[in-house]
């Protein structure tokens, strides 16, 4: 046995990281992503920030979706919106990033709370279909109001700069974007430790004994969706700073259902879910795309076939884990952990 | 952002955890905050009318509860007693009559602004939150009494972890202790038995600091031994924490033993009320539970 | 003469609203008897169109005259689709029945990927045109163009409709189905088989889904994009009340009817918002549509 789970004081009973192994174990992590863009090629840098990115993007996702219960397939264009926003309050301004980025993540939620308006009225099903909707209606707002977005022919911004560097190579971006990532988890993993969270929760568990206890759905569900547009903005300006050119394409419907998919392999409702499910998702056309290229002497026209092939793959992953692991990646590591912590009297 | 944290944690500091009665006074219309209290009753309802579509579920109630005792509210099924408590938890406006709680009007007063109020339930069907741990239901329960918000929440350290601790604190000293589940507090509540779970939603009731609790069926589906548990649950609040009860039950043991006031609900209208033993020889309430027949 | 291209698209806009209602009632049938709101509609609807080009393009090589598109051609893609919906219940949806809607409407929108994915390898993304029912040619009524296929169109979903409506109302199945929508737990007493039901009410709707495709990819071309209908028609489905059929049949010709304005008077690309429009305003103002049931909002 590894823990004994004996806490003195209540501080320590109600800490995240509850026992040393996993105190360490994180230590280690933080560590490792700090040495990280020294040693490691640009490609793993560079699939590094997409996790971080993805991850905000999703932990935004499983604020509204996983805690909250309000099914989200707007997110996607959200995420468009905040890095719309960055780059044109960028171009405009030509102010630094740390001006830009809460300008768009502030401007992402309240583009979000525009939306999340019905939810004050409808539940379930007929909000889904709102975000839906206003998917839609972001993407065509993105695509048709020319003079600002640029439409289909893109937009492009200066990179962000930072102690007078200008951050283009992967590993200067890294700099920027995983620290911010680290902190956006730890944010909403501390929202759910307090009467936040808890109330959130309890708004999808059962709202009518959610009032009861004196929460405000209306307020908390506005809160929802102004914290979980805010990450999704979050992701979107990080996008903007590491990509640099945008397209409305890139917000289409398939991507908000690829952080649906995210977060029902990762596991909703859980911290580690986003973290997870980030890494799936952003691993899945590589791990394709290596499987094609390997295959390409038999059959010489499969890469054509790479991106059905990635949407098949996300699809199924929603089905399979919603049939057979609906908690997702992180029920089946807490399960693992606590079989490791009880090893050998297991059961 | 670090002058917000501290502005909040001065707020914090600054209120103890009450019920904001003055607060919901200010609120409600035309309502002044009495002194009197004590002398009047915690509850009134007064000609309280509701129907649903034509069907008269409460005609004409009225009803008051008195400040530190145990009024059960009895009568055959259909009587109205469930639908008059969602009158007073706010889940329905009555049609006509009013609900003055400790001399404020609250007939109007939202839902989740009651709990603001002190005014505590449980359900009939126990609507606990399935997917939280135990600690965490009674830790929702003083949702109204916490003040932390967003940002503080997110940064956590300081005041929100202070807050948190203290909470955490309490609700094992007072909740956990009392009701004696400390052996449960980490599991889920989908995975307990019916008597413990309805014993946590008693807790959750209770970190709310009630004023007014309304228990809605606390012992139905119980076994003698749960059942005499949860009894000596409901004496202790009333003795030891002064907390005043209305309760719905269809164990006449436990209701004549336990309770100071009974009232008789029967097809949305009060039949009879006063003390235990006066209100079972009543010849209406025999009739109501027995039918015409047998009682002639 | 303006006013008169008004006039022409505004019956433009009425005939693509017949087969709006068509697509509509596989939706609102599967959400009446099982509960599940079906994104994946119009994905079925697509496969359904590829089954059919596939299969006349069987029968073409077959040598068989344009008569096998209507003897064998179109009743056996709509076979084959309702085997296929078949399966899709069976597999995805039986092992979820009685569970909290999440987990369900999860699925449907995992099916959209995968359907399209699945489309886009076996029949590539290139357009292909499947042989029209009727020739694409148009017809000049007063000095108004009808398009031909369309008109077909508008009449064929209609009557499907109309049948669809009345075996509801009247057959056996239906009061099974209605029964079932109702109460599940009591139809199960009652003796109904449950799951048949489920499997009936996703057989018709795959098949009419399908007949809603054939209909509608001569008239543009075939890509798996095709499935996106589907989500416009969402809103229809949402406008007429969700959970009632002749409430959709309004909505789909109100929808049809403001498309065809839309792309009359703001251009083609406003033409693809208008539903979305149509859905957050409804929403807004009656979330439970012309003529649902008030309760549906608390689903």
């Amino acid at each position: 046995m590894i823990i004994g789970d004996y806490k003195a004081s209540y501080a320590s009973d109600e800490a995240v990281f509850r026992s040393w192994p996993v105190r360490y174990g994180f230590a280690a992590l933080l560590i490792a992503l700090a040495v990280l863009p020294f040693g490691a090629s640009g490609f793993i840098i560079f699939l590094v920030i997409q996790v971080a990115i993805y991850t905000v993007a999703i932990t935004g996702l499983n604020i509204l979706t996983g805690y909250t219960g309000l099914i989200s397939l707007g997110h996607g264009a959200l995420v468009g919106v905040g890095a719309y926003a960055t780059a044109v309050f960028a171009n405009w301004l030509g102010a630094p990033w740390w001006v830009v980025m809460p300008m768009a993540v502030a401007f992402t939620a309240a583009v979000g709370l525009l939306f999340g308006l019905p939810s004050l009225r409808i539940r379930g099903l007929y909000l889904t279909i709102a975000t839906l909707a206003a998917n839609f209606i972001i993407i065509f707002i993105i695509e048709h109001w020319t003079d600002v977005t640029r439409g289909d022919s893109g937009i492009t911004l200066a990179p962000a700069t930072l102690f007078g560097m200008a951050l283009e190579s992967d590993a200067q971006k890294y700099a920027l974007i995983v620290p911010i990532a680290i902190l956006a988890v730890l944010f909403a993993q501390n929202l759910f430790r307090t009467r936040v969270g808890r109330a959130f929760i309890a708004i999808r568990d059962s709202d009518y004994s959610a009032e009861i206890i004196g929460v405000d759905l209306t307020r908390y569900k506005l809160i929802a969706f102004g914290i979980g547009s805010a990450y999704a903005g979050l992701a979107g300006s990080l996008w903007a700073y590491n990509f640099l050119a945008l397209l409305p394409t890139q917000f289409e419907l398939q991507l908000s259902i690829v952080f649906l998919a995210a977060l029902v392999v990762g596991g909703n409702a859980r911290t580690l879910g986003p973290i997870f499910g980030a890494v799936f998702v952003i691993l899945i056309p590589e791990f394709l795309k290596w499987l094609f290229g390997f295959l390409t002497p038999i059959s010489p026209t499969i890469l054509e076939y790479t991106a059905p092939a990635n949407t098949i793959a996300y699809g199924l992953l929603i089905i399979g884990f919603m049939i057979f692991e609906p908690m997702g990646l992180a029920a089946i590591w807490t399960r693992f952990w606590r079989y490791i912590n009880l090893w050998p009297f297991s059961p | 952002m670090f002058p917000f944290v501290a502005l909040r944690f001065a707020a914090i500091m600054a209120k103890k955890w009450s019920c904001r009665l003055e607060a919901v006074a200010r609120q409600t219309r035309g309502g002044t905050l009495t002194s009197s209290v004590e002398t009047e009753p915690l509850l009134r309802a007064d000609g309280i009318e509701l129907s649903f579509g034509g069907v008269a579920a409460l005609k004409r109630v009225s009803l008051d509860v008195a400040p530190g005792g145990i009024t059960a509210l009895i009568g055959p099924n259909g009587a109205g007693k469930t639908s008059l408590f969602n009158v007073v938890s706010g889940f329905h406006k009555p049609d006509a009559g009013t609900l003055r709680f400790a001399g404020n009007d609250i007939t109007r007063l939202a839902t989740h602004r009651r709990a603001g109020l002190c005014i505590a339930r449980t359900f009939q069907n126990i609507s606990l939150f399935p997917g939280m741990t135990v600690l965490d239901n009674i830790k929702l329960g003083a949702h109204t009494h916490l003040k932390t918000g967003v940002l503080a929440a997110g940064v956590f350290w300081g005041p929100a972890q202070r807050e948190e601790v203290q909470l955490r604190d309490e609700i094992e000293r007072k909740i956990i202790d009392f009701l004696e589940i400390d052996h449960i507090r980490k599991t889920p509540v989908a995975m307990l038995p019916y008597g413990l779970q309805k014993r946590v939603e008693l807790g959750r009731a209770l970190a709310m600091r009630p004023k007014l609790l309304l228990l809605d069926e606390p012992v139905a589906g119980m076994n003698r031994e749960e059942t005499e548990d949860m009894a000596r649950f409901i004496l202790d609040l009333q003795e030891e924490w002064g907390v005043t009860i209305l309760l719905v039950e269809h164990d006449m043991g436990m209701v004549m033993d336990i309770s100071n006031h009974v009232v008789v609900l029967n097809f949305g209208e009060k039949i009879a009320e006063g003390p235990p033993d006066v209100v079972q020889r009543d010849a209406a309430v025999i009739e109501a539970y027995l039918g015409a027949s047998e009682a002639a | 003469m303006d006013i008169m291209f008004v006039v022409e698209d505004s019956i433009t806009g009425l005939m693509t609203g017949g087969v709006y209602a068509l697509i509509a009632v596989g939706i609102v049938l599967v959400f009446r008897a099982t509960k599940v709101f079906n994104f994946a509609h119009g994905a079925v609807l697509m496969i359904g169109a590829y089954f059919y080009y596939t299969i006349t393009g069987m029968l073409d090589v077959a040598g068989l005259g344009t008569w096998a598109i209507y003897v064998l051609g179109l009743p056996l893609t709509m076979i084959v689709a309702a085997l296929f919906g078949a399966v899709i219940e069976r597999v995805l949806m039986r092992p979820m029945i009685g569970q909290h809607p999440f987990p369900m409407i999860m699925v449907t929108i995992g099916l959209i990927s995968v359907l399209e994915g699945v489309a886009a390898i076996a029949w590539t993304t290139n357009a292909k045109y499947p042989p029209a029912l009727v020739g694409l040619s148009i017809d000049f009524v007063g000095g108004m163009a009808i398009n031909r296929q369309m008109l077909a169109s508008f009449l064929i979903a209609g009557a499907v409709f109309v049948i669809i409506t009345i075996l509801f109302l009247k057959s056996k199945a239906g009061v099974a189905i209605r029964a079932t929508a109702s109460d599940q737990s009591t139809a199960y007493a009652m003796g109904i088989n449950v799951p048949r039901v489920f499997m009936t009410t996703w057989m018709v709707a795959a098949a009419t889904a399908a007949l809603a495709g054939i209909l509608l990819a001569p008239l543009n071309s075939l890509t798996p994009s095709l499935s996106q209908v589907g989500l416009s028609v969402i809103a229809v489905v949402i406008l007429g009340g969700l959970d009632s059929v002749i409430g959709a049949l309004l909505a789909a010709f109100i929808v049809g009817w403001l498309e065809a304005m839309a792309n009359h008077f703001l251009g083609g690309d406003f033409k693809e918002i208008v539903p979305y429009a149509v859905v957050l305003a409804i929403i807004l103002i009656r979330p439970y549509g012309l003529l649902g049931t008030r309760d549906v909002e608390r689903v």
